[in-house]
């Protein structure tokens, strides 16, 4: 192929990019739930974010990859144009990532997720044939992008009032916390270990059977657990802050809790948004690679490390400070509503992951607070903003559709110099 | 700022502001015992004084108000009733109208207590302010209801607290009656116009921990949905 190089070249560099807009602004709503109810420091939130960004973009994002890669589009429909096929990716990853920008710059409620899929399907439809699409599994993952939010809100909704039961309603409310909130540190580390092992970990060469996943999941749950039980037998008890608010000492423990889940959020969402970035970039070094479109071809180890090093930069240069200014906003959410918002998203977005779904990590999160609230657990939520967000796709796909096709017949202009079709 | 967005979803829950009206009304009102002695001691001087501070807290009271209403627009999704905060809201308001109506009609006639009644007159005082003060701790419990997602243990607890305002609202009930025989039985030597306003003033007292109560049956209300 004539610019081989330069395919791979902008790829990388505009994959690295969506990555390190990633980072820069979608991380923050993941991780500022946790440094608003106060369980992390900015710092420790940046620290955590990293690692485990890194963690799940690394070893749990290979299937989610593989659907933006391959699953929206028909390749066999450029069979005879590969190089169609890559100036769509490059102008979806370019039209993704410049909506975005927009988008945060203009404080807009828009999803990563909406946008690449949005722009694939946009230029696959203008610049390849309506027939490219499929469209199966388009409307499965439109579908999951609704049923996402109401799983997690489901969820939220019932682990908050097993809270409510077992902990916060009873006679001894401290003494219930230091028992329970253990199990649910074992949940954390449970579902991320199981979801990870079942389906993401053969490109590190780890490849376990059904049951030796189960057993290394409950194994990780134990380990998680101990570490928190300890965390948590360390925590200063002081009856005189219960003087205004009775629950100040249990929400103590519930900040201990909310740290791993803090930690299973940022896992999760580097595991499913990774692919955002990495996923068009994927497609085009295979076919660079091998000048044909393949469909099966293994993904690469070094895609994957290329996003989660971008959200990392993403993080460390910009991300730290929305963070940071989302984390000073959200003052009336406690560690023990927080837990349960962030266990319920992570758990959704994890499990969304494994099956190789994109959904949107915000919206996931935002229906497991909707569901808190419905717990009546939150003072006040605003059902204005919270609609808005929801809806925000319905702008998000056709925006992120039209920039690619621009972008498309952009490049196609530029390097295409192949029959028409 | 990008990412904002997010943090927008929450909004400002009224409890706390409602807390900070409630403890301001309780200011209000403890106003009335320093006022009442210094009315009992015929001290014009300290009356005007305890007077302007309880006029004081009742306009920042209502400053708290209107800050309150208009905070809490109908797209606000709360665990408590839209309408059973401002209702809440509004009875606590109206307790500190009783209590500026008690000050203001005595200073404004220089109004005196007659000694036999001083007494029982103080304790009507005292038990009214203790109708406030069993009111506040209720709605100071709106935030630990909120807390255990209206647990059963809180509201029972919350249940109790609400028991009791009732019963010493019935003990200004009961001092009101003995209070107004005892003035029935001074008529005779005191002026009728005086005579009339010290029932005023009796009635007016009285309605501090009738009001009060209504703020619990109100926050009763609130916890029955």
């Amino acid at each position: 192929m004539e610019f081989s190089l330069w395919y791979l070249g902008l790829a990388a560099a505009f994959g690295l990019f969506m990555a390190w807009g990633i980072g820069a602004n979608d991380v923050a709503n993941a991780m500022a739930t946790s440094v608003g109810s106060k369980a992390l420091t900015i710092k420790q939130a940046i620290l955590v974010a990293a690692v485990f960004e890194f963690a799940g973009a690394f070893l749990a994002g290979g299937q989610v990859t593989a659907t933006i890669r391959n699953g929206i589009i028909d390749a066999s429909s450029v069979e005879s144009n590969p190089e169609l096929l890559i100036f769509g990716m490059l102008a979806a990853l370019l039209a993704a990532a410049v909506w975005l920008l927009i988008a945060s710059r203009k404080g807009w409620p828009v999803s990563t997720t909406h946008s690449i899929v949005g722009a694939i399907v946009g230029f696959a439809v203008v610049g390849i044939g309506v027939e490219a699409v499929y469209w199966s599994k388009v409307v499965t993952i439109a579908a999951s992008w609704v049923i996402s939010p109401m799983l997690s809100g489901l969820l939220a909704f019932f682990i908050f009032m097993s809270v409510q039961k077992f902990i916060l309603g009873t006679k001894d409310p401290l003494k219930n916390a230091r028992k329970y909130v253990p199990f649910y540190i074992f949940a954390v580390g449970f579902i991320l270990a199981l979801v990870t092992m079942l389906k993401g970990l053969k490109h590190v060469g780890l490849d376990l059977s059904y049951f030796q996943s189960l057993i290394v999941a409950i194994v990780s749950g134990l380990i998680t657990m101990s570490i928190g039980t300890f965390a948590i037998s360390r925590i200063k008890i002081d009856p005189s802050q219960d003087a205004s608010f009775r629950f100040t000492n249990v929400e103590k423990i519930f900040g201990i809790l909310m740290v791993f889940t803090a930690c299973g959020m940022a896992f999760a969402h580097g595991s499913n948004d990774v692919a955002n970035a990495v996923g068009p970039v994927a497609a085009i070094v295979s076919i660079v690679k091998t000048g044909v479109v393949v469909q099966k071809s293994p993904l690469s180890t070094w895609i994957l490390l290329l996003g989660a090093v971008g959200i990392v930069l993403g993080l460390a240069t910009y991300g730290w400070r929305v963070i940071r200014t989302v984390g000073k906003n959200i003052t009336e959410l406690t560690p023990s509503r927080g837990f349960a918002a962030e266990l319920a998203a992570a758990s959704t977005v994890v499990i969304a992951s494994g099956t190789g779904l994109p959904i949107s990590t915000t919206h996931t999160l935002v229906g497991a607070v909707l569901g808190v609230g419905i717990a009546r657990g939150i003072g006040a939520l605003n059902l204005r903003v919270i609609r808005n967000i929801m809806l925000s796709w319905i702008v998000t796909l056709p925006a992120g559709g039209l920039l690619a096709i621009l972008f498309f017949f952009l490049l196609k202009s530029i390097f295409y110099n192949g029959p028409i079709i | 700022m990008s990412g904002s967005y997010f943090s927008a979803i929450f909004g400002k829950s009224p409890v706390r502001p409602l807390q900070e009206h409630m403890e301001k009304i309780l200011a209000c009102v403890c106003e009335l015992i320093p006022f009442t002695e210094a009315t009992l001691a015929r001290d014009m001087e300290a009356m005007l004084v305890h007077h302007r501070n309880i006029i004081t807290m009742e306009n920042e009271a209502d400053a708290l108000k209107k800050e309150l209403r208009m905070r809490l627009p109908s797209t606000l999704f709360m665990p408590i009733d839209r309408r059973d905060v401002l209702e809440v809201l509004t009875m606590q308001d109206m307790v500190a109208g009783s209590a500026r109506d008690v000050a203001g009609l005595i200073v404004g006639r220089e109004m005196q207590i007659p000694e036999p009644m001083a007494k029982t007159y103080k304790k009507l005082i005292k038990r009214s302010v203790d109708a406030c003060q069993q009111a506040f701790d209720a709605i100071n419990e709106l935030d630990e209801l909120i807390e255990t997602g209206f647990g059963k243990v809180e509201r029972k607890l919350v249940g109790r607290l609400l028991m009791k305002l009732d019963i010493i609202e019935q003990d200004t009930d009961a001092i009101q009656v003995k209070l107004r025989n005892e003035l029935f039985k001074l008529e005779d030597e005191l002026h009728p116009v005086n005579v009339m306003f010290l029932y005023k003033v009796i009635e007016n007292t009285g309605t501090i921990g009738d009001r009060a109560q209504r703020v619990g049956s109100r926050l009763q209300l609130m916890l029955a949905r």
